[in-house]
């Protein structure tokens, strides 16, 4: 018992904050509800994938600065595809975007590149979303058979969540590919010891962030109607999630359970100022305050880890 | 590996020329792109196009200096852009309140703050330079949007000085040049004979020898990124002196090519290598380049995607050709 | 062991050779071992064990020569192919990663999971948990696990590097036991190790490295250490001249410069207490691993220590950052170059480096001193300036001079010199040790770690001789003969001592 507190603590802990966060907008907002609940897990969706992304590859001991402007290619792109064609094609952006170049250096050019991509698909927001696409993370989930008031605090963005992460993450986490990524990003020199091919787990590492960037862009895509050709904040909210999820930035360390749990607690955070009436400049300075100081706070702890 | 050890390879002799001259190629290609452009639009080369041309790109070189020192010690300054605009609009809109001088310290006063917390967050806290500047840029932008609030009604007005800077000319040159090139000796001075720029060059080539040495590297960093938010400031001022309209975005479409520049002009964006010379004459290659893109009516993206695909490649063939592992 | 003797021959090398730039680290190995037996790998520091270990295993590729396994001509390109070949090492460093818990260790490499609960059982391992973290382990607990994780897995080759080192002596006892079981029932070791009482006590045969070439091949048999101290020396020592009668009368009354109690950092640095006095060079003696990385790392400031005291000038001190040392006299000339110097800049910008290091100095440079400054020490260490603009095209003595040149230009009180002269060619060493007279002569006071032992008697006055993280040996530059020397850092002077020694890892 003591060893699952121990392991599963901060997430534990975030959960905690994250239920005050809520039972707060609950006391703020008194009709605060499924409709509420609903518009939080769609606004956290695009943040929750760039965050997953971003864990991966934090977690495989690198960083991956064009996770924004991916988003942005992917949306538009997505957006574009089903304005002329109709429904089907949005799978494609996947294929894109896992054919990129991995390195550290390299996603910082990639980001202006990206962005110039987005630019050049569509150079202002545009295109139209599929309905039945967008059906998928817009309202709460019905199940046949149950009644509607059962089921209706349930958000489709957030069962989309998890179905992704389920899906994705679960069987990743525990196969050899999995563990390899943790193993670079803990110790490379022992990783190239036990036989853990580094440079083929790095590409597979930028590869899924690539990927679930890419859903990111996506869901923007589905829950706002339009493709947004400019990256919005997400890399320093991917990044900062990633801390406050008690992902260690040295790598190796943490799961993607805290990150997700932590996109909640900054998007709850920022309804609760919007539903406080606070001027939403004023939460966007408030929102980054937040983030540059977990990743202070995570960095000061990352040199202390290394000593 | 090849056992031979002597024969030097013709890419490696180029690589030695431009690593001891890395000037000479890039005024080459200056020169290249001038009359390609003189080409397609004959006559454009004049004297007035000169003018204008160190104009625009006096600004961009101020704030590529940002990006050289930080890219030095293997940084960068991401927030460079928004620590100008905040300067340029809070100069532009305190002077009708408070008069030159004072909303100048104060615009400067805005700038360097961004650079000390910058500071903070890298050299003490140690976060990856390129998160912590972006950061604090999002917090300055949302700091400026607030701002605007309450100075939406005082209109603005930009101090003499730098309208003078600005838009004024002197025997056909820009007057900004009286800013610029003592600016620019001052930096280049600095790298090479003082032990502040000596220091940002031996962070950037082997932080670990620094440290060997005695040096504290965060009391560099600190000191680094401060001054750093304190050249984007007076890029600010400078900038919205030549523009003459304050916005809240006048300098971020800087920031890219300010990036591009530096990296151009042979500034090495793993640290240790590079001189304010190059970068200047990367400022001059990419606004020549801009004007190119303009008269080919290239749109924004294509523009965006082709500096993020110089840095790649600039990269790329220094890497190689530096042999640097 | 009559069994050994008909086995089949497993892993054959022969004439493997390995050069990094111009350092040839192996210039003709071989080894040859046989189903059932142990077979102890022996050298000195630098003779080249590690490189030839790491070829076999995979890990480096040889730039000649060949290797067979069962036979069939093997080239490894990765760990993982010599893993699948059935060559299966247990290095000095734990392989597994220290944020997953045992059983992710045990899935990354494939393990099976009841062999293993075997070997840890039988290596004396007990409440393991499979989901215990490796970082939160001891290193005694972390080296058995390997152990048994390589061995689950059924080597074919089992190849073990300083395998006891770290582990207090039932383990000890344990690990001889079970491996000696595993030649017993034919499979292969090979054992790398300094400790003779284990070799003695485990190995069928000792296969000697001595720079670059295997030098002999032994049966273990009663007083065969002797032989083997004198062939891993080679010979008669080269004895160059001894530049005069160098021991200054230094009253032991006065004020030492340095003076180190009681020391432990680590692992590996357990208790160590010495003096250097002034004008002093005093040499330090160890294996690898011994505690010597460590007790430079916390004089030079680069970590605390876990407990003992350091006075400088009969003052306390304690240093959390390399500045603290300097600023008490202490600079160090690490054991790599580039560690040290910035390969990319200038010789004249690698030695002024110290000189600006403090805020106040970062304003405009005093060109003409610095340039004085600089010349006087280029002249003083006779460096090549030929290639000046880049550090990184002078010759690795050049290099060196480079980075103790530094602190002649800053003013040197108390060197701290890690194997100065490790792969560095002869005349430079002969120019360093009389630049290391000079400087003791003008006072300095100059530790001296060196793998060298030859070193010894050129440059020192005295040596201090560490042996699992103590001091086991203080000897005198005239005594100090490289027998001598290697006899007290393989614990030989004192046999109890060093048998009693690895009891003393357990924290």
């Amino acid at each position: 018992m003591t060893r699952v507190l121990a392991r599963y603590g901060w997430s534990l802990g975030l959960l905690a904050i994250l239920a005050i966060l809520l039972v707060a907008t609950r006391l703020i907002q008194p009709n605060f509800g499924a409709s509420g609940l609903d518009s939080l897990a769609r606004a956290a969706l695009p943040f929750a994938f760039a965050t997953v992304g971003m864990g991966i590859v934090v977690i495989a001991g690198g960083i991956d600065l064009s996770i924004a402007s991916i988003m942005a290619v992917a949306g538009v792109v997505a957006a574009l595809l089903m304005h002329q064609m109709g429904d089907a094609n949005a799978g494609w952006v996947v294929l894109i975007v896992l054919t990129r170049v991995p390195d550290i250096v390299v996603t910082l050019a990639m980001l202006f590149v990206w962005e110039g991509v987005a630019l050049l698909i569509l150079n202002a927001p545009g295109g139209a979303a599929a309905p039945w696409l967008r059906e998928l993370v817009v309202g709460a989930v019905t199940i046949p058979g149950l009644p509607p008031e059962l089921t209706s605090w349930l958000p489709r963005a957030l069962v989309v969540l998890i179905a992704f992460v389920v899906i994705f993450w679960l069987p990743l986490r525990r196969s050899k590919l999995g563990l390899s990524i943790y193993a670079i990003g803990s110790d490379q020199h022992a990783a190239f010891r036990s036989g853990v091919p580094i440079g083929l787990t790095r590409v597979a590492a930028y590869g899924f962030a690539g990927l679930f960037a890419a859903l990111g862009g996506l869901s923007i895509t589905l829950s706002t109607g339009i493709g947004e050709p400019i990256a919005g904040p997400y890399l320093m909210a991917s990044v900062a999630a990633v801390v406050l999820g008690g992902v260690a930035l040295t790598g190796g360390k943490g799961g993607l359970l805290g990150p997700i749990i932590a996109v909640f607690i900054l998007r709850t955070l920022r309804l609760d100022l919007t539903l406080l009436s606070v001027d939403p400049n004023v939460t966007t300075i408030i929102e980054g305050t937040i983030m540059v100081a977990v990743v202070m706070a995570g960095g000061l702890l990352a040199m202390r880890g290394r000593r | 590996m090849a056992a031979t050890v002597e024969t030097i390879s013709p890419l490696s002799r180029v690589g030695r020329i431009v690593r001891e001259n890395p000037v000479i190629p890039l005024v080459l290609l200056l020169f290249a792109l001038i009359a390609l452009l003189n080409v397609l639009q004959p006559g454009i080369f004049n004297e007035r196009w000169v003018g204008n041309t160190i104009r625009f790109a006096m600004p961009l070189a101020m704030l590529a200096a940002c990006q050289t020192l930080t890219m030095l010690t293997g940084g960068i300054d991401l927030s460079a852009g928004v620590a100008a605009t905040v300067s340029a609009f809070v100069v532009a809109t305190l002077t009708p309140l408070v008069g030159g001088p004072m909303a100048i310290m104060l615009a400067l006063g805005a700038a360097v703050l961004i650079g000390l917390v910058n500071g903070f967050g890298v050299g003490i806290c140690r976060v990856h330079p390129l998160i912590m500047t972006l950061g604090t840029g999002l917090i300055a932008t949302g700091c400026l949007q607030v701002y605007q609030r309450y100075v939406i009604n005082t209109g603005s007005e930009i101090p003499w000085f730098f309208e003078f800077l600005g838009t004024g000319r002197t025997l056909g040159m820009p007057n900004g040049l009286y800013l610029f090139v003592p600016f620019a000796i001052l930096i280049i001075w600095g790298l090479r004979r003082t032990g502040f720029g000596r220091l940002l060059y031996a962070i950037g080539a082997n932080e670990n020898a620094t440290r060997l040495s005695g040096v504290r590297s965060w009391q560099v960093l600190m000191a680094l990124y401060t001054l750093s938010g304190l050249i984007a400031g007076i890029t600010g001022l400078l900038y919205v002196g030549i523009i003459r309209a304050p916005s809240l975005s006048l300098a971020n479409s800087l920031m890219l090519p300010s990036v591009a520049a530096a990296v151009i002009g042979g500034t090495s964006i793993f640290g240790g290598r590079g001189t304010y010379s190059g970068t200047i004459v990367g400022a001059l290659i990419l606004t020549v380049l801009g004007t190119l893109l303009t008269l080919l009516q290239i749109p924004e993206g294509a523009r965006r995607l082709l500096f993020g695909a110089i840095i790649l490649a600039v990269t790329a063939l220094y890497v190689r050709i530096t042999d640097q592992s | 062991m009559t069994e050994a003797a008909a086995g089949r021959v497993v892993l054959d090398a022969r004439g493997v050779a390995k050069r990094f730039g111009a350092v040839a680290a192996l210039k003709d190995a071989s080894l040859t071992v046989k189903a059932g037996e142990i077979v102890a790998l022996m050298g000195a520091n630098g003779a080249g064990k590690s490189t030839f270990v790491k070829i076999l295993t995979g890990a480096l590729r040889p730039d000649s020569g060949h290797i067979h396994i069962d036979g069939q001509e093997s080239r490894f390109t990765s760990p993982a192919q010599a893993r699948r070949a059935g060559i299966m090492p247990v290095y000095q460093e734990p392989s597994l990663i220290p944020d997953l818990d045992v059983g992710d260790n045990l899935r990354l490499v494939d393990a099976p999971i009841e062999p293993f609960r075997h070997w840890v059982d039988a290596l004396g391992i007990t409440n393991l948990r499979l989901d215990d973290t490796i970082s939160q382990l001891p290193l005694a607990t972390l080296r058995i696990l390997d152990l048994a994780l390589t061995l689950a897995k059924e080597p074919k080759v089992l190849m073990l590097d300083e395998m006891t080192a770290a582990l207090p002596t039932d383990l000890v006892e344990r690990v001889l036991t079970v491996i000696r079981g595993q030649a017993d029932a034919g499979r292969t070791v090979i054992y790398i190790s300094h400790r003779f009482a284990e070799i003695a006590r485990v190995c069928d045969r000792a296969s000697v490295l001595r720079d670059g070439v295997t030098v002999g091949d032994f049966v273990i048999e009663p007083g065969i250490e002797e032989k083997i101290v004198e062939l891993m020396l080679g010979g008669v020592p080269t004895r160059a001249e001894v530049t005069g009668a160098h021991i200054r009368a230094v009253s032991s009354a006065e004020t030492p410069r340095l003076r180190v109690s009681q020391l432990a950092a680590g692992s590996r640095l357990a208790d160590v207490s010495f003096e250097l006095r002034k004008g002093e060079v005093l040499g330090v003696v160890a294996l690898e691993g011994q505690g010597q990385d460590e007790l430079f790392d916390v004089l030079a400031g680069f970590r605390r220590a876990q407990g003992g005291t350091i006075e400088v000038d009969g003052k306390a001190a304690s240093f959390g950052h390399p500045a603290d040392a300097i600023a008490k006299g202490l600079t160090l000339v690490p054991g790599d170059r580039k560690d040290a110097l910035l390969m990319l800049r200038s010789v004249r910008e690698n030695i002024a480096l110290p000189l600006l290091a403090r805020p106040s100095k970062w304003g405009a440079i005093p060109m003409r001193e610095e340039a004085a400054r600089v010349t006087g020490a280029v002249e003083r260490l006779q460096i090549d300036m030929r290639a000046q603009a880049e550090v990184r095209r002078l010759s690795g003595g050049n290099q060196q001079k480079v980075t103790i040149g530094r602190w002649v230009a800053a003013g040197v009180e108390t060197l701290l010199l890690f194997d100065p002269t490790r792969g560095i060619d002869v005349r430079t060493k002969h120019q360093i040790y009389p630049l290391l007279r000079e400087l003791a002569a003008q006072g300095a006071s100059i530790l001296f770690y060196t793998s060298e032992l030859g070193e010894i008697p050129l440059a020192c006055d005295r040596a201090i001789v560490i042996f699992g993280g103590r001091i086991v040996d203080v000897i005198d530059a005239e005594a100090a003969t490289e027998q001598n020397l290697m006899r007290a850092a393989y614990g030989l002077t004192e046999k109890e001592r060093a048998a009693s020694s690895s009891a003393e890892a357990r924290p």
